[in-house]
Protein backbone atom coordinates (compact mmCIF):
# COMPACT_ATOMS: atom_id res chain seq x y z
CA UNK A 1 0.00 0.00 0.00
CA UNK A 2 1.54 3.28 -1.16
CA UNK A 3 1.30 6.35 1.10
CA UNK A 4 -1.05 9.03 -0.21
CA UNK A 5 0.34 12.58 -0.05
CA UNK A 6 -1.33 14.92 2.42
CA UNK A 7 -0.61 18.63 2.94
CA UNK A 8 -0.12 20.14 6.38
CA UNK A 9 -2.92 22.70 6.64
CA UNK A 10 -2.23 23.69 10.21
CA UNK A 11 0.37 22.96 12.86
CA UNK A 12 -0.36 23.71 16.51
CA UNK A 13 1.92 23.26 19.50
CA UNK A 14 -0.15 21.85 22.36
CA UNK A 15 2.49 21.42 25.05
CA UNK A 16 6.27 21.50 25.26
CA UNK A 17 6.55 18.13 23.46
CA UNK A 18 3.15 17.57 21.86
CA UNK A 19 1.71 19.05 18.68
CA UNK A 20 -1.34 18.72 16.47
CA UNK A 21 -1.30 18.47 12.69
CA UNK A 22 -4.32 19.13 10.52
CA UNK A 23 -3.91 17.46 7.15
CA UNK A 24 -5.80 17.47 3.87
CA UNK A 25 -5.30 15.30 0.75
CA UNK A 26 -2.82 16.97 -1.65
CA UNK A 27 -4.97 16.10 -4.65
CA UNK A 28 -7.87 18.06 -3.16
CA UNK A 29 -10.16 15.02 -3.13
CA UNK A 30 -12.06 14.24 0.07
CA UNK A 31 -10.32 12.30 2.77
CA UNK A 32 -11.22 8.70 3.65
CA UNK A 33 -13.69 8.04 6.43
CA UNK A 34 -12.52 6.39 9.62
CA UNK A 35 -13.94 4.92 12.79
CA UNK A 36 -12.98 6.31 16.24
CA UNK A 37 -9.93 4.44 17.55
CA UNK A 38 -8.32 3.72 14.18
CA UNK A 39 -4.82 4.88 13.30
CA UNK A 40 -2.80 5.95 10.28
CA UNK A 41 0.78 5.21 9.31
CA UNK A 42 2.31 8.65 8.79
CA UNK A 43 5.36 8.78 6.57
CA UNK A 44 7.82 11.62 6.99
CA UNK A 45 9.67 11.50 3.70
CA UNK A 46 13.30 10.56 4.13
CA UNK A 47 12.93 9.85 7.86
CA UNK A 48 10.46 7.07 8.47
CA UNK A 49 6.91 6.00 9.20
CA UNK A 50 5.02 5.89 12.52
CA UNK A 51 1.57 4.73 13.61
CA UNK A 52 -0.47 7.61 15.03
CA UNK A 53 -4.12 7.45 16.08
CA UNK A 54 -6.59 9.67 14.32
CA UNK A 55 -7.64 12.27 16.82
CA UNK A 56 -10.07 14.58 15.07
CA UNK A 57 -13.80 14.62 14.60
CA UNK A 58 -14.92 11.72 12.36
CA UNK A 59 -17.42 14.08 10.72
CA UNK A 60 -14.97 16.91 9.90
CA UNK A 61 -13.24 17.21 6.52
CA UNK A 62 -9.65 17.43 7.79
CA UNK A 63 -7.50 14.69 9.23
CA UNK A 64 -6.16 15.51 12.69
CA UNK A 65 -3.26 13.86 14.52
CA UNK A 66 -1.89 14.83 17.92
CA UNK A 67 1.59 13.49 18.50
CA UNK A 68 4.22 13.58 21.17
CA UNK A 69 7.78 14.05 19.95
CA UNK A 70 9.73 11.17 21.49
CA UNK A 71 12.19 9.94 18.84
CA UNK A 72 13.55 10.29 15.33
CA UNK A 73 10.31 10.29 13.35
CA UNK A 74 8.03 12.12 15.75
CA UNK A 75 10.70 14.79 16.33
CA UNK A 76 10.97 15.30 12.56
CA UNK A 77 7.16 15.51 12.46
CA UNK A 78 7.21 18.22 15.12
CA UNK A 79 9.23 20.41 12.72
CA UNK A 80 6.64 20.25 9.92
CA UNK A 81 5.13 23.52 8.84
CA UNK A 82 2.06 24.58 6.88
CA UNK A 83 2.35 23.44 3.26
CA UNK A 84 4.71 20.52 3.97
CA UNK A 85 3.78 17.12 2.60
CA UNK A 86 3.52 13.80 4.47
CA UNK A 87 2.48 10.35 3.27
CA UNK A 88 -0.55 8.69 4.81
CA UNK A 89 -1.55 5.03 4.79
CA UNK A 90 -4.71 4.03 6.56
CA UNK A 91 -7.02 4.02 8.32
CA UNK A 92 -6.04 0.79 10.04
CA UNK A 93 -7.12 -1.31 12.94
CA UNK A 94 -10.12 -1.91 15.14
CA UNK A 95 -12.27 0.83 16.63
CA UNK A 96 -14.00 1.80 19.86
CA UNK A 97 -17.31 -0.03 20.47
CA UNK A 98 -19.45 3.09 20.09
CA UNK A 99 -22.37 1.15 18.60
CA UNK A 100 -22.31 -1.50 21.30
CA UNK A 101 -22.21 1.23 23.94
CA UNK A 102 -25.59 2.62 22.84
CA UNK A 103 -28.06 2.94 25.74
CA UNK A 104 -25.27 2.29 28.25
CA UNK A 105 -23.12 4.55 30.42
CA UNK A 106 -19.70 5.19 28.92
CA UNK A 107 -16.55 5.79 30.96
CA UNK A 108 -13.58 7.09 29.00
CA UNK A 109 -10.24 6.98 30.83
CA UNK A 110 -7.20 8.68 29.29
CA UNK A 111 -3.65 8.83 30.60
CA UNK A 112 -1.15 11.33 29.12
CA UNK A 113 -0.94 11.09 25.34
CA UNK A 114 -3.82 8.56 25.61
CA UNK A 115 -6.36 11.35 25.24
CA UNK A 116 -5.95 11.91 21.46
CA UNK A 117 -6.88 8.32 20.48
CA UNK A 118 -10.07 8.67 22.55
CA UNK A 119 -11.09 12.06 21.23
CA UNK A 120 -12.91 10.77 18.11
CA UNK A 121 -14.92 8.46 20.36
CA UNK A 122 -15.89 11.44 22.55
CA UNK A 123 -16.90 13.42 19.46
CA UNK A 124 -19.05 10.51 18.37
CA UNK A 125 -20.66 10.10 21.79
CA UNK A 126 -21.43 13.82 21.98
CA UNK A 127 -22.75 13.94 18.41
CA UNK A 128 -25.17 11.14 19.28
CA UNK A 129 -25.60 12.13 22.90
CA UNK A 130 -29.20 10.93 23.24
CA UNK A 131 -28.18 7.38 22.35
CA UNK A 132 -26.06 6.97 25.50
CA UNK A 133 -26.55 7.01 29.24
CA UNK A 134 -24.06 8.89 31.37
CA UNK A 135 -20.81 9.84 29.68
CA UNK A 136 -17.75 10.36 31.87
CA UNK A 137 -14.22 11.43 30.92
CA UNK A 138 -11.43 10.77 33.42
CA UNK A 139 -8.10 12.23 32.34
CA UNK A 140 -4.80 12.01 34.15
CA UNK A 141 -1.46 13.40 33.12
CA UNK A 142 1.93 14.32 34.62
CA UNK A 143 1.63 18.03 35.40
CA UNK A 144 -0.80 20.88 34.66
CA UNK A 145 1.50 21.96 31.80
CA UNK A 146 0.96 18.61 30.08
CA UNK A 147 -2.83 18.87 29.90
CA UNK A 148 -3.92 18.57 26.28
CA UNK A 149 -6.88 20.30 24.65
CA UNK A 150 -7.41 22.60 27.67
CA UNK A 151 -9.97 24.80 25.97
CA UNK A 152 -11.98 21.85 24.73
CA UNK A 153 -11.87 20.24 28.19
CA UNK A 154 -13.23 23.48 29.68
CA UNK A 155 -16.07 23.49 27.14
CA UNK A 156 -16.83 19.85 27.80
CA UNK A 157 -16.78 20.45 31.54
CA UNK A 158 -19.37 23.17 31.12
CA UNK A 159 -21.82 20.74 29.52
CA UNK A 160 -24.54 19.24 31.66
CA UNK A 161 -24.48 15.95 29.81
CA UNK A 162 -20.80 15.09 30.26
CA UNK A 163 -18.84 14.61 33.47
CA UNK A 164 -15.18 15.59 33.14
CA UNK A 165 -12.55 14.94 35.81
CA UNK A 166 -8.91 15.90 35.35
CA UNK A 167 -6.03 15.02 37.64
CA UNK A 168 -2.26 15.40 37.54
CA UNK A 169 0.46 13.31 39.17
CA UNK A 170 2.38 16.41 40.24
CA UNK A 171 0.79 19.79 40.92
CA UNK A 172 2.56 23.07 40.27
CA UNK A 173 2.26 26.21 42.41
CA UNK A 174 -1.12 27.76 41.76
CA UNK A 175 -2.75 24.54 40.52
CA UNK A 176 -6.09 24.13 42.28
CA UNK A 177 -7.22 21.04 40.42
CA UNK A 178 -6.92 17.42 41.46
CA UNK A 179 -3.60 15.76 42.27
CA UNK A 180 -3.34 11.97 42.27
CA UNK A 181 -3.31 9.12 39.81
CA UNK A 182 -6.16 8.78 37.35
CA UNK A 183 -7.42 5.59 39.05
CA UNK A 184 -8.45 7.67 42.08
CA UNK A 185 -11.06 9.39 39.91
CA UNK A 186 -12.98 6.18 39.29
CA UNK A 187 -14.75 6.30 42.64
CA UNK A 188 -15.69 9.94 42.04
CA UNK A 189 -17.55 9.43 38.78
CA UNK A 190 -21.25 8.61 38.70
CA UNK A 191 -22.01 5.65 36.44
CA UNK A 192 -23.77 2.31 36.68
CA UNK A 193 -20.98 -0.30 36.67
CA UNK A 194 -23.37 -3.06 35.62
CA UNK A 195 -24.35 -1.17 32.49
CA UNK A 196 -21.13 0.53 31.46
CA UNK A 197 -18.71 0.36 28.57
CA UNK A 198 -15.23 1.59 29.49
CA UNK A 199 -12.58 2.77 27.02
CA UNK A 200 -9.02 3.22 28.27
CA UNK A 201 -5.82 4.52 26.67
CA UNK A 202 -2.52 5.26 28.35
CA UNK A 203 0.69 3.55 29.38
CA UNK A 204 0.16 -0.18 29.94
CA UNK A 205 0.59 0.00 33.71
CA UNK A 206 -2.00 2.75 33.90
CA UNK A 207 -4.43 0.72 31.76
CA UNK A 208 -3.97 -2.38 33.93
CA UNK A 209 -4.59 -0.53 37.18
CA UNK A 210 -7.50 1.39 35.69
CA UNK A 211 -9.13 -1.83 34.52
CA UNK A 212 -8.60 -3.37 37.98
CA UNK A 213 -10.16 -0.37 39.68
CA UNK A 214 -13.13 -0.44 37.30
CA UNK A 215 -13.60 -4.13 37.99
CA UNK A 216 -13.47 -3.45 41.75
CA UNK A 217 -16.38 -1.09 41.17
CA UNK A 218 -18.26 -3.86 39.38
CA UNK A 219 -17.52 -3.22 35.70
CA UNK A 220 -17.05 -6.56 33.88
CA UNK A 221 -13.79 -7.24 32.02
CA UNK A 222 -15.89 -7.98 28.89
CA UNK A 223 -17.13 -4.40 28.81
CA UNK A 224 -13.70 -2.79 29.20
CA UNK A 225 -11.72 -1.87 26.06
CA UNK A 226 -8.09 -0.75 25.83
CA UNK A 227 -5.92 0.48 22.98
CA UNK A 228 -2.49 -1.12 22.74
CA UNK A 229 0.72 0.22 21.27
CA UNK A 230 3.41 -1.91 19.67
CA UNK A 231 6.12 -1.02 17.18
CA UNK A 232 4.70 -1.30 13.68
CA UNK A 233 6.00 -1.55 10.17
CA UNK A 234 3.40 -2.69 7.63
CA UNK A 235 0.27 -1.80 9.61
CA UNK A 236 -1.75 -4.44 7.77
CA UNK A 237 -0.92 -7.77 9.41
CA UNK A 238 1.90 -8.89 7.11
CA UNK A 239 5.26 -8.32 8.79
CA UNK A 240 4.72 -9.48 12.38
CA UNK A 241 6.42 -6.43 13.91
CA UNK A 242 3.46 -5.61 16.11
CA UNK A 243 2.93 -9.13 17.41
CA UNK A 244 1.34 -9.30 20.85
CA UNK A 245 1.19 -12.96 21.87
CA UNK A 246 -1.00 -14.62 19.27
CA UNK A 247 -2.38 -11.29 18.13
CA UNK A 248 -1.28 -8.58 15.73
CA UNK A 249 -1.81 -5.15 17.22
CA UNK A 250 -2.27 -3.49 13.82
CA UNK A 251 -4.98 -5.86 12.59
CA UNK A 252 -6.60 -7.45 15.67
CA UNK A 253 -6.17 -4.16 17.56
CA UNK A 254 -5.21 -1.54 18.53
CA UNK A 255 -8.54 -1.58 20.38
CA UNK A 256 -8.93 -4.86 22.27
CA UNK A 257 -11.51 -6.12 24.70
CA UNK A 258 -9.74 -6.29 28.05
CA UNK A 259 -10.72 -9.87 28.93
CA UNK A 260 -9.14 -11.04 25.66
CA UNK A 261 -5.70 -9.61 26.44
CA UNK A 262 -5.49 -9.23 30.20
CA UNK A 263 -3.39 -12.36 30.65
CA UNK A 264 -0.98 -11.19 27.95
CA UNK A 265 -0.55 -7.83 29.66
CA UNK A 266 1.16 -9.40 32.66
CA UNK A 267 3.48 -11.65 30.61
CA UNK A 268 6.90 -9.97 30.60
CA UNK A 269 8.09 -12.01 27.64
CA UNK A 270 5.52 -10.49 25.26
CA UNK B 1 -27.38 12.45 66.06
CA UNK B 2 -29.76 10.25 64.15
CA UNK B 3 -28.82 11.83 60.82
CA UNK B 4 -25.12 11.57 61.65
CA UNK B 5 -25.52 7.88 62.42
CA UNK B 6 -27.39 7.38 59.16
CA UNK B 7 -24.78 9.30 57.17
CA UNK B 8 -21.95 7.35 58.78
CA UNK B 9 -23.55 3.95 58.38
CA UNK B 10 -24.21 4.62 54.69
CA UNK B 11 -20.53 5.31 54.05
CA UNK B 12 -18.58 2.33 52.65
CA UNK B 13 -15.92 2.84 55.34
CA UNK B 14 -18.35 1.85 58.09
CA UNK B 15 -20.12 -0.84 56.06
CA UNK B 16 -21.23 -3.76 58.24
CA UNK B 17 -19.72 -2.28 61.39
CA UNK B 18 -22.75 -3.28 63.41
CA UNK B 19 -25.35 -1.16 65.24
CA UNK B 20 -23.68 -1.11 68.64
CA UNK B 21 -20.33 0.08 67.27
CA UNK B 22 -22.03 2.54 64.96
CA UNK B 23 -23.55 4.17 68.01
CA UNK B 24 -20.14 4.33 69.71
CA UNK B 25 -18.61 5.90 66.61
CA UNK B 26 -21.48 8.35 66.22
CA UNK B 27 -20.87 9.44 69.80
CA UNK B 28 -17.46 10.71 68.65
CA UNK B 29 -18.75 12.43 65.47
CA UNK B 30 -19.70 15.99 64.60
CA UNK B 31 -20.47 18.01 61.47
CA UNK B 32 -17.81 20.47 60.37
CA UNK B 33 -17.39 22.96 57.53
CA UNK B 34 -14.30 24.60 56.06
CA UNK B 35 -14.11 27.66 53.84
CA UNK B 36 -11.97 27.60 50.68
CA UNK B 37 -8.27 27.94 51.59
CA UNK B 38 -8.92 27.22 55.27
CA UNK B 39 -6.43 24.82 56.82
CA UNK B 40 -8.06 21.76 58.34
CA UNK B 41 -4.85 20.75 60.05
CA UNK B 42 -1.19 21.71 59.94
CA UNK B 43 1.90 19.55 59.86
CA UNK B 44 3.38 18.85 63.29
CA UNK B 45 0.24 19.65 65.25
CA UNK B 46 -1.61 17.11 67.37
CA UNK B 47 -3.73 14.68 65.35
CA UNK B 48 -6.92 14.07 67.20
CA UNK B 49 -9.46 13.66 64.42
CA UNK B 50 -10.19 12.10 61.12
CA UNK B 51 -12.70 13.32 58.58
CA UNK B 52 -15.18 11.83 56.24
CA UNK B 53 -15.52 14.33 53.41
CA UNK B 54 -19.15 14.84 52.40
CA UNK B 55 -18.67 17.64 49.92
CA UNK B 56 -15.80 19.73 48.55
CA UNK B 57 -12.13 19.02 48.00
CA UNK B 58 -9.10 18.97 50.26
CA UNK B 59 -5.42 19.27 49.29
CA UNK B 60 -2.81 17.38 51.28
CA UNK B 61 0.29 19.53 51.17
CA UNK B 62 3.86 19.76 52.30
CA UNK B 63 5.71 23.01 52.63
CA UNK B 64 9.20 23.28 51.25
CA UNK B 65 11.12 26.56 51.57
CA UNK B 66 12.39 26.13 47.98
CA UNK B 67 9.09 25.16 46.33
CA UNK B 68 6.40 26.53 48.61
CA UNK B 69 3.23 24.51 49.28
CA UNK B 70 3.37 21.29 47.27
CA UNK B 71 0.13 19.40 46.85
CA UNK B 72 0.75 15.67 47.21
CA UNK B 73 -2.79 14.53 46.74
CA UNK B 74 -6.32 15.88 46.65
CA UNK B 75 -9.24 14.18 48.33
CA UNK B 76 -12.91 14.70 47.69
CA UNK B 77 -16.45 13.58 48.35
CA UNK B 78 -16.57 10.20 50.06
CA UNK B 79 -12.86 10.14 50.93
CA UNK B 80 -11.45 9.63 54.40
CA UNK B 81 -8.93 12.25 55.50
CA UNK B 82 -6.30 11.52 58.15
CA UNK B 83 -5.01 8.50 59.98
CA UNK B 84 -2.34 10.05 62.18
CA UNK B 85 -4.81 10.06 65.10
CA UNK B 86 -4.48 6.27 65.12
CA UNK B 87 -0.72 5.89 65.24
CA UNK B 88 1.67 7.34 67.85
CA UNK B 89 2.94 10.04 68.16
CA UNK B 90 -0.48 11.25 67.01
CA UNK B 91 0.73 14.26 65.05
CA UNK B 92 -0.07 15.33 61.48
CA UNK B 93 2.58 14.68 58.84
CA UNK B 94 1.04 16.96 56.23
CA UNK B 95 -1.01 20.11 55.96
CA UNK B 96 -4.61 19.70 54.84
CA UNK B 97 -6.27 22.67 53.16
CA UNK B 98 -9.83 22.98 51.86
CA UNK B 99 -9.76 23.91 48.17
CA UNK B 100 -13.50 24.49 47.92
CA UNK B 101 -16.17 24.93 50.52
CA UNK B 102 -15.88 21.58 52.29
CA UNK B 103 -18.37 19.83 54.54
CA UNK B 104 -17.25 16.82 56.48
CA UNK B 105 -17.99 14.67 59.47
CA UNK B 106 -15.17 14.96 62.00
CA UNK B 107 -14.51 11.95 64.20
CA UNK B 108 -12.83 12.59 67.50
CA UNK B 109 -9.73 10.43 67.48
CA UNK B 110 -9.00 10.73 71.20
CA UNK B 111 -12.51 9.55 72.00
CA UNK B 112 -12.20 6.70 69.48
CA UNK B 113 -8.75 5.66 70.70
CA UNK B 114 -10.16 5.31 74.20
CA UNK B 115 -13.04 3.23 72.96
CA UNK B 116 -10.70 1.06 70.89
CA UNK B 117 -8.48 0.45 73.96
CA UNK B 118 -11.56 -0.59 75.94
CA UNK B 119 -12.87 -2.84 73.18
CA UNK B 120 -10.21 -4.42 70.98
CA UNK B 121 -12.80 -5.80 68.58
CA UNK B 122 -13.77 -2.25 67.70
CA UNK B 123 -10.07 -1.38 67.48
CA UNK B 124 -9.47 -4.29 65.09
CA UNK B 125 -12.47 -3.32 62.94
CA UNK B 126 -11.21 0.25 62.59
CA UNK B 127 -7.62 -0.85 61.96
CA UNK B 128 -8.79 -3.22 59.19
CA UNK B 129 -10.67 -0.38 57.52
CA UNK B 130 -7.79 2.05 57.82
CA UNK B 131 -5.30 -0.55 56.56
CA UNK B 132 -7.43 -0.89 53.45
CA UNK B 133 -7.33 2.86 52.85
CA UNK B 134 -3.59 3.03 53.58
CA UNK B 135 -3.04 0.20 51.08
CA UNK B 136 -4.99 2.09 48.42
CA UNK B 137 -3.11 5.33 49.07
CA UNK B 138 0.22 3.51 48.98
CA UNK B 139 -0.68 1.94 45.63
CA UNK B 140 -1.68 5.32 44.21
CA UNK B 141 1.51 6.91 45.51
CA UNK B 142 3.60 4.17 43.93
CA UNK B 143 1.90 4.76 40.59
CA UNK B 144 2.46 8.50 40.97
CA UNK B 145 6.17 7.85 41.63
CA UNK B 146 6.52 5.79 38.47
CA UNK B 147 6.14 8.91 36.32
CA UNK B 148 4.14 6.76 33.93
CA UNK B 149 3.56 9.42 31.34
CA UNK B 150 7.22 10.31 30.91
CA UNK B 151 9.09 9.38 27.73
CA UNK B 152 10.54 5.88 27.89
CA UNK B 153 14.32 5.93 27.79
C1 LIG C 1 -1.75 2.08 17.17
C2 LIG C 1 -0.86 3.16 17.68
C3 LIG C 1 -1.36 4.44 17.84
C4 LIG C 1 -0.52 5.44 18.33
N1 LIG C 1 -1.04 6.70 18.47
C5 LIG C 1 -0.26 7.70 18.89
C6 LIG C 1 -0.78 9.02 19.00
O1 LIG C 1 -1.94 9.30 18.72
N2 LIG C 1 0.06 10.00 19.42
C7 LIG C 1 1.39 9.74 19.74
O2 LIG C 1 2.10 10.65 20.12
N3 LIG C 1 1.88 8.50 19.66
C8 LIG C 1 1.11 7.48 19.22
N4 LIG C 1 1.64 6.22 19.11
C9 LIG C 1 3.05 6.02 19.47
C10 LIG C 1 3.96 6.41 18.31
O3 LIG C 1 3.73 5.53 17.24
C11 LIG C 1 5.43 6.33 18.76
O4 LIG C 1 5.66 7.32 19.72
C12 LIG C 1 6.34 6.51 17.57
O5 LIG C 1 6.28 5.37 16.76
C13 LIG C 1 7.77 6.73 18.03
O6 LIG C 1 8.58 6.81 16.89
P1 LIG C 1 9.90 7.68 16.86
O7 LIG C 1 10.66 7.32 15.65
O8 LIG C 1 9.60 9.12 17.02
O9 LIG C 1 10.64 7.25 18.17
P2 LIG C 1 11.63 6.01 18.36
O10 LIG C 1 12.95 6.42 17.80
O11 LIG C 1 10.97 4.79 17.85
O12 LIG C 1 11.69 5.98 19.94
C14 LIG C 1 12.44 6.97 20.64
C15 LIG C 1 12.29 6.85 22.14
O13 LIG C 1 10.94 7.10 22.51
C16 LIG C 1 10.40 6.06 23.26
N5 LIG C 1 9.01 5.90 22.88
C17 LIG C 1 8.55 5.35 21.72
N6 LIG C 1 7.22 5.39 21.72
C18 LIG C 1 6.82 5.98 22.88
C19 LIG C 1 5.58 6.29 23.45
N7 LIG C 1 4.44 6.00 22.84
N8 LIG C 1 5.55 6.88 24.68
C20 LIG C 1 6.70 7.17 25.33
N9 LIG C 1 7.90 6.89 24.84
C21 LIG C 1 7.98 6.30 23.62
C22 LIG C 1 11.23 4.85 22.88
O14 LIG C 1 11.26 3.91 23.95
C23 LIG C 1 12.59 5.45 22.65
O15 LIG C 1 13.29 5.61 23.85
C24 LIG C 1 0.83 5.17 18.65
C25 LIG C 1 1.32 3.88 18.50
C26 LIG C 1 0.50 2.88 18.03
C27 LIG C 1 1.03 1.51 17.87
S1 LIG D 1 2.74 -3.98 11.71
FE1 LIG D 1 3.14 -5.57 10.35
S2 LIG D 1 1.94 -7.17 11.16
FE2 LIG D 1 1.36 -5.47 12.35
Amino acid sequence: MVPRPYVVKRMRKDTVDTFTLELGPKDGRSRFSFAPGQFNMIYIYGVGEVPISICGDPSSSTLVHTTRAVGAVTKAMSKLRRGDIVGIRGPFGTSWPVEQARTRDVVVVAGGIGLPPLRPALYHLLAHRDAYGKVVLLYGTSTPDDILFKEELENWRARFDLEVFVTVDRGTPGWRGNVGVVTTLITKAGFDPTNTIAMIVGPEVMMRFTALELMKRGVKAETIYVSMERNMKCGIGLCGHCQFGPLFTCKDGPVFRYDQIKDLLVKWEI
Amino acid sequence: METLERLLSQHPFFKELGGEYMQLVTGCASNVRFEPDQFIFREGTEANQFYLIREGRVALQLFSPERGHITIETLGEGDILGWSWLIPPYSWHFDAKALDLTRAIALDGKCLRRKCEDDHNLGYELLKRFSHIMGQRLESTRLQLLDLYGVRS
